[in-house]
Formats: C-alpha cells, structure tokens, sequence
C-alpha cells in the first residue's frame, strides 16, 4: 500500500527510479541534482536495486553510457542540470534519433556565465530542440509521478522515445514534503517491465547510428519528429491510467481559476504555486485573473492550451530564461508561435523573473498581472520586460 | 601470465576463422591500411561481439545508410565517446544477465576510434572507461591524423609529417611535435593488457586482438593503420610500408601483460629510418638535418622501450 510520508523532494525521485526497477544507472554529480544519483548509489551499495551504477567521468559520458545501456536493451535513468546538460548536448540528439526510451530528471539550475547554482530555466530552455519529451513538476508529488509516467510513456513501443522529467533545482529538489510513495506491487501494475524489439545482440545483428545520407537524412527527422508529436496520445492515456490506479489524475495544461478571467498567467514548475496564492489574493479583490501551467512541454500541447485559455483577452507569459537578443523568452515565443494563426487571439505580454534563483513572490505576479492589464489598454514600448531588477 | 589467456594457442595461417564480422563491400580507400587491419582485428575477435565504432574513417565507409558492412551488432554514437558508449553497453549486458533478462554468455564488446578519437578528443571517455574497468576492448586504428575531414594533424601525428594543419611552409617543416604515446598512457591505467600491432604482422595482430578480447577487464590495442590518401602513397603499398615502419623501429611491437613489458618482435639490424619516410609523400619535404634528427628520436623511443622491457640492445 502506498504510503504518504514527508521526504525530500530529489530522494522522491530516486524511490520512483528504484521502485521502476532501472538496470542501469549513469551518475556524475552536480548541484542541485546531486541528491539524486548519491540516494541512488546507496540503494544500489545496499542490494535495494539490482542495478549497474557507473560512476562516469563526465556528463557527456553519462548520456553516452545511457545510449549503449538502451541500446542494449537495460532499462536505463540519469539526471543532470545546468552546466551537465550543457555538456551533454551534443550526445542529446542521438538518443531520440536511435528511439531509445532513456528517462532523465534535471533539476533545472542557471547556466554560466555568472557562475549560478541556482534555479531558473535556461539550462532546459536552451535544449529545445533536441526531439526528447519534457515534462514539467510542480511539486513532490508530482515530481514521483512524472518519473514512473517517464518510463511507462518512454518504453512503450508506440513511443520509444526518451523522457525529460524538469523540477526546479533547490526550490523544489531540496524541499521535504508529504508524498505518498507507492509500493512496489502497485508500481508493477502500471509499469510493465522493459521488453525492446530490437537491441545490440549477436545473434540477431543490427547496425544502429549509420550515416545519413542527403536522400535519407530529412526522412528520418520526420519520422522522430512524428513520433514525438504522436506520443502525445500515450502520454495522456499513461495519465488517464495512472489516475484510474491511484487517483491521482494528470493533464498536459493545468487551469486555476481561469473562470472568466481577463488576465491569464502562464508559469511552468514550482512557482506556479507561488502564482496560484497571487491568484487568489488578486480574485479576492475582484480582480479577473486565473491561472494556465504547463505541465507538458514538448511535445507542446497545442490544442489543450488553446483550450485552456480560451475567452481571455490578455496573457501575461512568466519566462525563467531569457532568450539574449531575442524578441521574447522562450515559453512566450512558443505561445505566440502558436496562436498566430487563431482568430480572435489573446494579446501575450512576457516577462522574465526568476533567473538565477531570485524570488519570484506573490508581489512580483501582482505586478505582473497589473502591468498585463496596462499593456492591454496601452501598448508596451518594449518586447518583453525583467521583473524585480535591482538598479544600482 | 593471465589466467585467460593459458589456454590461447594462437591463430596460425592454415585456420584462420571463416567468417568476418566486418564484410567486405564497404567503402574505404583502394588500399587502406586501416580497413584492413580492423578487419583482421575483427576476424579474430569473432562473430560473438559488439562493436562500438566513434565517428571516423571506419564509421563513415561501414555504415551508409541502407547499407552496414557489419555481420554483427554495431552502434556509432559520436566522435569523442566510443568508450564511454561501450562502457554502458557492457555494463548493461552484465546486469541483465545477472537478472536473467537476457541468456547468461560472454559477448565481447569492442570500441573503436581512429588516432583523433582516440589520442585527443575521446582521451577522457577512454581514461573514465579504462579506470572504471570495464570488461572491453579498445582498438585505436593509428593512421596518425584526422583523415576523415581530410589529413588534418593529430596529436598523434609523427614529427615532421605534413598534414593540411601542419603544412611546411617557409617558417614550418610540418608537424612540429612529437607523436603522443597513447599505449603508455593505457599501461598507466594498470590495466590488463596493452599491445600493438600491425596489418603487415597479421597474425601477431589477430593474436593480439583475440588475447585483448580474452583477457577480463579493459584492454588496449594500439594498431598501425596506414593510409595511401593521407599519406600520400600508392594504393598497393600499405603492408610494405607497415613492415617498414617495424623494421625500422619507427612502429615496434610490443605487448604490456599486466603492466609487464615484452617485445614481441626485437629488431637487432634496424633498417634506417629514411627508408621508411622517403616512401611516403608526407615526408617528401623533408631535408637530411630533419631526417637525421627523426632518426635519433626513433632510436631514443626504442631504447626507452628496451629499457621498460628489461633489454639491452
Ligand atoms: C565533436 C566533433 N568534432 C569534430 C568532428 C568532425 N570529425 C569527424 S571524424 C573526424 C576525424 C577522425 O579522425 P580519426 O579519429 O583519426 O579517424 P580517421 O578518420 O583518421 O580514421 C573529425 C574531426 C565530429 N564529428 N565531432
Ligand atoms: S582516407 Fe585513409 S584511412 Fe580513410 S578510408 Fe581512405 S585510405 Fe582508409
């Protein structure tokens, strides 16, 4: 029976990763997602899990590791952040394109330079295009259940692709919390073990990771982008499952009190509870103002966030990267990318908060919300704008 | 002596294995040195492996897409992580045997890179493996430069040797640093077993390789790979120049047992060095100061060879 105890939020995730049964685990530290692979090394040291932990030199190595372990057919976990995701860029492309089911935690942190060991999004916001599904927490809850979801959505063999679970680095990784941590009996019932069609054996040869030749190369970017976009069914259906079993039902966009509301604010991870506080204080005052997370990043979910904030002339879109240079931070570039072409589409504002583990409060989504409902009347000078800078 | 290896008897040229993990059909080179070599390599090693391949010649001709020249499983990933690819490989074989996932029987894993992969920009994924002690082979295929993007210098590229980025010029004679001497650096890793080899000494290299896949733990295989585009000469010269480069000291082989040093094949009469560049259009620039100075370095990196395997000229 699962059992609802307070743990820390990175331990959380390393129960979920033992209780999946992983055969492989590649490990390289670095804060904040160090609490991960260190928990993970003493159930391994403890006989917990049977499972190869390899302690590699690198993260680059690490994702290497992780593709010749999936490759051969061992259900495979690591996790990253920041400057480790950087350095695994490279390698990051080649898993999706070999359709290997690896599943990985980042514990989102601030990229160099300044050095930061700090939350933001732009370690993740800057391995957009790299064709692996990327799921979003907001809490510990959700952060045990996303990693399960991960596996049973990765290995299944319409999908075969691998899995980004995102939680925020220190805000929510380093947080104790009430989570209710399923037992092994249940995990077994909603994921089944890890049975790859094809895989390195000799006796049955296969040539993985050849040369693309100009005639072939474009298909085959269009068959892994198809798969993406066509995981979406099984990543919903996983949910759907998952909220049968345990009561604990998922969806890709979440709403809170979107009811009529004029202003909608769109957040991703854990300052979305922050935000959900600032709703309700602002609806206190009759403000018309609700709430639109994505919990689903990529593939992104197009029709459910149409939905979502469907009715709203105004969205004020939180960014936790910037984009340098750019006309807008990430998350509002994808949104207005999206509604382009809508009739009828709401104005989108964009602000960047947060970067480098500065506070996002409840006074900054106020303002946000204030600025937003301003802009509507009055249009912006500028593009995008950065909240609670200190001028000096 | 290795307890795997007591009951190795040796390839000999009347039985050789039948069957090549590496067909042919592929794409290299009319007379490519490297090609060849692995191929021997791989005949010894057998049908019961996984190849790991980096980014490189060898990658490129093997494997265009839909064709593989490969009759066993193989899998390239990128230039710089062929042991770190491997390392996972292996480990993961290992845990889903002791699970019972997959039938419990020994398959030999074999990374492969070219001098580039190997010396330079996969030295670190190489040293992580090594260190770690994967159980896996590790073949470096020297043709001393980067000769997939076309004869750039390496760090394993000889001195004096022209290379498209160490071009002699009015103030260069070519490459103006010494080859770095990545066998070394294996032995350094005390790890098993460490050898090189040569496509002109084809048995002592399918030996080699065998042993390499034999021994338990991580082994290192060093192998002259000549290459006619790169080194600029005839397409039906590759085994004469190997040969050369042994007897004259430029290529010796040697094994490293358990961090024991033997030479496998003294050269008492080296033939002079000169013979072995005036062959090859790399080394066509050079005048008789630099060919004297190339010669006194060969014979200083054998001495220090003698010396390591406790022998005396
Ligand atoms: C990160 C990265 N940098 C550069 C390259 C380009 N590249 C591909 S193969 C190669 C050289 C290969 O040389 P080597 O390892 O000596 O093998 P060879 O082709 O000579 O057999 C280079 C530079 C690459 N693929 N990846
Ligand atoms: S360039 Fe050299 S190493 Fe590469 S295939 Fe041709 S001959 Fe062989």
């Amino acid at each position: 029976m699962a059992k609802r105890i307070g743990m820390e939020v990175s331990i959380a995730a390393s129960e979920a990763v033992k209780l999946a049964d992983v055969d492989l685990i590649a490990a390289y530290p670095i804060t904040p997602q160090t609490h991960i692979v260190e928990h993970l090394s003493e159930v391994v040291a403890d006989g917990e899990l049977d499972a190869a932990f390899v302690p590699v030199e690198s993260e680059h190595s690490a994702m290497s590791c992780c593709i010749g372990s999936s490759a051969a057919g061992a259900r495979t976990f690591t996790a990253t952040s920041s400057q480790g995701l950087a350095l695994m860029h490279e390698i990051l492309f080649i898993a999706p394109a070999m359709r290997l089911p690896i599943v990985m935690v980042v514990a989102n942190r601030a990229l160099s330079g300044p050095i930061s060991i700090w939350n933001d999004h732009s370690d993740i916001m800057a391995e957009q295009d790299i064709a692996w599904i990327q799921t979003f927490a907001e809490n510990g809850q959700e952060v045990f259940d996303l990693v399960l979801h991960a596996f049973r959505v990765a290995e299944d063999s319409k999908v075969l692709l691998p899995v980004i679970v995102n939680l925020d680095g220190f805000t929510l990784s380093h947080v104790i919390e009430p989570i209710e941590i399923l037992d092994k009996a249940e995990v077994d019932k909603y994921l089944p073990p890890y049975k790859p069609k094809v895989r390195l054996d000799p006796r049955k040869p296969v040539s993985m990771g050849l040369v693309g030749i100009p005639e072939i190369y474009t298909e085959a970017k269009k068959a892994t982008n198809e798969a993406l976009i066509n995981s979406k069914r099984v990543v919903l259906k996983a949910w759907k499952e998952f909220g049968d079993l345990f009561g604990r039902y998922y969806n890709p966009v979440e709403s809170y009190k979107t009811e009529g509301a004029e202003v909608i604010l769109i957040t991703m991870g854990s300052i979305s509870e922050t935000a959900m506080t600032a709703i309700d204080k602002m609806r206190e005052k009759g403000m018309q103002v609700g709430l639109v997370r994505f919990r689903l990043w990529k593939p992104f979910p197009a029709p459910e966030f149409k939905k979502a904030i469907a009715g709203a002339q105004t969205l004020a879109v939180v960014d936790r990267a910037l984009s340098p240079g750019g006309a807008c931070g990430p998350v509002a570039e994808e949104i207005k990318a999206a509604l382009y072409a809508e009739r009828g589409r709401p104005k989108v504002y964009n602000f960047i908060a947060g970067l480098g583990g500065r506070d996002v409060t409840v006074e900054n989504f106020e303002e946000i919300v204030s600025k937003a409902f301003t802009y509507a009347k009055k249009r912006p000078k500028q593009l995008y704008e950065m909240i609670g800078v200190r001028e000096i | 002596m290795i307890k795997e290896l007591e009951n190795f008897k040796g390839f000999s040229a009347k039985k050789l294995p039948l069957a090549d993990p590496l067909a042919s059909g592929h794409r290299a080179c009319q007379g490519c040195g490297e090609v060849l070599a692995l191929k021997l390599a791989m005949k010894a090693i057998g049908m019961n492996s996984i190849v790991v391949s980096a980014t490189g010649c060898m990658e490129i001709i093997t494997s265009t897409f839909p064709q593989t020249a490969w009759n066993v499983p193989w899998l390239h990933v990128a230039f710089e992580n062929a042991a770190a690819v491997a390392s996972g490989t292996e480990a993961a074989l290992k845990v889903l045997m002791r699970k019972g996932k997959i039938p419990q029987k020994h398959i030999d894993i074999v990374a492969i890179g070219g001098d580039g992969a190997t010396a330079d920009i996969g030295l670190q994924s190489l040293s992580g493996a090594m260190e770690r002690g994967h159980d896996f082979v590790y073949i470096c295929l020297d043709n001393e430069a980067y000769m997939n993007t076309g004869v750039q210098r390496s760090s394993s590229t000889p001195y004096g040797a022209m290379t498209t980025t160490s071009p002699p010029g009015k103030k260069s004679f070519g490459q103006a640093t010494k080859k770095k001497n990545v066998p070394a650096i294996a032995v350094a890793h005390n790890i098993p077993y460490v050898a090189t080899a040569s496509p002109a000494y084809f048995l002592d290299l399918m030996n080699k390789a065998k042993k390499a896949a034999l021994v338990k733990g991580p082994a290192y295989l060093h192998i002259y790979s000549s290459c006619p585009t790169g080194w600029r000469h005839g397409g039906d010269l590759a085994i004469e120049i190997s040969k050369l480069a042994v007897e004259t000291n430029v290529f010796p082989l040697y094994e490293v047992i358990e961090g024991k040093y033997i030479i496998n094949r003294k050269i008492t009469k080296p033939k002079p060095v000169a013979e072995y560049l005036k062959k090859q259009g790399r080394f066509r620039h050079l005048t008789d100061d630099l060919i004297a100075q190339i010669q006194r370095q060969v014979d200083e990196e054998y001495d220090k060879l003698l010396k390591l395997a406790g022998e005396t000229a």
